[in-house]
């Protein structure tokens, strides 16, 4: 990446080149993301609209491709309201937590080969650690509103978030057996060779629970009882109006994007092509990888959304015993089984 | 100054500053918050030393579990800080007496006459693809196999103490079993019955003429 920027990067002096190619190289991430992030509010409700048999927005812009636009100038220009009684700075400063951590573990993620901004060897353990800091954006919230409903919220998130991290940690170990790597671009090599390479296949338990934690660590539904708005109301972030909210939001998303994208480069071969290995592979060697991946993502992000079509709420003691009785001894039960395979070499995936 | 330098004493000052923080703030959600800041100063000088492993899983650790568990019981409490320091002036003296001795413990343990630069010498950059995280585990699992694992069978025995002295039996709560749940089929629930038809209603008006 940095050969055709070099241009640019002549015009500044020697010592900041190094800052400023970092800096162009998170604006080339964070604004893609900001629109990508528009446009999945977009695609969320016309996709559920037409499940419910509904049209979905279609007023603002030809068939409503402006409505996030419009949604969002709303917000930025409502009323924030402080409750009398809450912490300002922690009210202020939960957001801006949650979305650091939606935002900062995008650093490790690679969209091409070569194409990351940071190439860390324990990319792996960084990403667990980021999403791990991320819940504090939401118990904070709730202790901060001063509200019965955002307190229980924030309780209610920071018990299934700890149970579901868990899950997600042991498939992550998974992975590592069998890339023998913490690099997500090694990791991403480690699977070429056809699509029947990926982990999707000798790691489909830990695949369906690193997903289903995924979906469970971005408060999505079912698993979304920290806002549950038919008990409290919309849970940790029921005080926050205007732009408060709009970090709320754009958090949400932001982290439901990186669970797909983390998906598809652990187990779905991320900018590999599926066409691998076979006779067609000749034929779409054009494709960029990008386009792949951005093609994984958005399959990814497409379940999430039927998801939340079609599955009714989870009970907060039905979430503590799939998060715990099922999902950790799947995953234990699959690694023992994993060690099995790796010390006897067991081909194609293993050798 | 060097720019890790500078980094390092920006981190080093802000984790002691927190730690500072911690102890003397009287509102215990910001005492566990500084706590958390603590740790993170710590995770990144850490870095700095090229511990990159020990570094991201004191984050991971401390601050993604422990600290939430900690937040999560100091958000439901309500305490009276009055009380707390009622007992200050009372205290203070043997609370001095024992913070002189532990930091004159520690001066002697931690001074540089052990730890100086001709004791330890500072080690060498190691190249970008080195993995502290490959070398740790290789370690960790060949020459300190059995103090790791004796290490683990003890924290397992702890785990499984504290869950048996809290644990209470409450007979009378109605728990729902998903395993009898899942094994219910419809036989269970549901006796499907035959009956004969009803008869038709001039069968049963001739029926009536006849009695």
């Amino acid at each position: 990446m940095a050969e055709f920027l070099s241009p640019l990067l002549n015009l500044f002096p020697e010592g900041m080149r190094a800052i400023v190619l970092i800096l162009i190289q998170i604006m080339l991430v964070v604004m893609p993301l900001v629109i990508a992030v528009a446009y999945t509010t977009y695609a969320e409700r016309k996709i559920i609209g037409y499940m419910q048999v509904r049209i979905g927005p279609n007023r603002v812009g030809p068939i409503g491709l402006f409505q996030p636009f419009a949604d969002v100038f709303k917000l930025m220009f409502k009323e924030i309201i402080i409750p009398s009684a809450a912490n300002k700075f922690i009210f202020f400063t939960a957001p801006v937590v949650i979305l650091f951590a939606a935002l900062v573990a995008w650093a490790v993620v690679p969209f091409d080969d070569g194409w990351v901004i940071a190439d860390v060897n324990a990319g792996l353990l960084y990403v667990l650690a980021v999403g791990a800091a991320g819940v504090y954006g939401v118990i904070l919230a709730g202790w901060a509103s001063n509200s019965k409903y955002a307190l229980l919220g924030g309780l209610r998130s920071a018990a299934h978030k700890i149970a579901y991290e868990l899950a997600m940690g042991f498939a992550l170990v998974g992975v590592l057996m069998a890339s023998q790597s913490l690099n997500l671009q090694e990791i991403v090599r480690a699977q070429s060779g056809s699509i029947l390479h990926w982990y999707w296949l000798p790691l489909l338990p830990m695949f369906v629970v690193y997903f289903i934690s995924g979906v469970a660590e971005t408060n999505r539904a079912p698993f979304d009882i920290a806002e549950g708005e038919s008990e409290i109301v919309a849970g940790f972030h029921v005080e926050y109006s205007g732009m408060g909210f709009v970090l709320f939001m754009l958090a949400e998303y932001a982290s439901m994007i990186l669970i797909s994208a983390l998906t598809a480069v652990m187990f779905l071969g991320g900018w590999l092509s599926p066409f691998q290995g076979t006779f067609l592979e000749p034929v779409f060697a054009w494709i960029p990888g990008i386009f792949w991946m951005f093609a994984k993502i958005a399959i990814l992000l497409f379940l999430f959304i039927w998801f939340r079509a079609t599955f009714p709420r989870y009970r907060y003691d039905q979430i503590m015993r799939l998060g715990w009785k099922v999902l950790i001894p799947v995953t234990l039960v699959w690694i023992v089984v994993e060690g099995v395979a790796v010390y006897f070499k067991l081909g194609p995936w293993f050798a | 100054m060097s720019f890790i330098k500078l980094l390092f004493l920006v981190f080093a000052s802000s984790a002691v500053l927190s730690a500072f923080m911690m102890i003397t703030t009287r509102n215990t959600v910001y005492a566990a918050l500084y706590l958390v800041l603590t740790f993170f100063s710590t995770a990144l000088t850490w870095l700095l030393l090229e511990a990159e492993f020990l570094s991201i899983v004191l984050i991971l650790v401390y601050v993604g579990a422990v600290m939430v568990l900690f937040l999560f019981v100091v958000m439901m409490l309500d305490i009276n800080t009055a009380a707390t320091r009622e007992g200050f002036v009372r205290f203070l003296p043997l609370g001095a007496g024992v913070a002189i001795i532990m930091m004159l413990e520690m001066s002697l343990v931690l001074g540089p006459k052990l730890f100086g630069l001709d004791v330890y010498p500072a080690p060498m950059p190691k190249s970008a693809d080195y993995s502290n995280t490959e070398a740790i585990g290789s370690v960790l699992y060949t020459v300190y196999v059995y103090p790791f694992e004796i290490a683990a069978v003890i924290l397992l025995v702890a785990m499984v103490a504290a869950i048996m002295l809290t644990l209470r039996r409450r007979p009378d709560t109605k728990y729902q079993d998903a395993a009898a749940q899942a094994k219910v089929r419809r036989a269970d629930r549901v006796r499907i019955v035959k009956m004969p038809a009803v008869q038709r209603v001039n069968d049963a008006a001739q029926q009536g003429e006849g009695s």
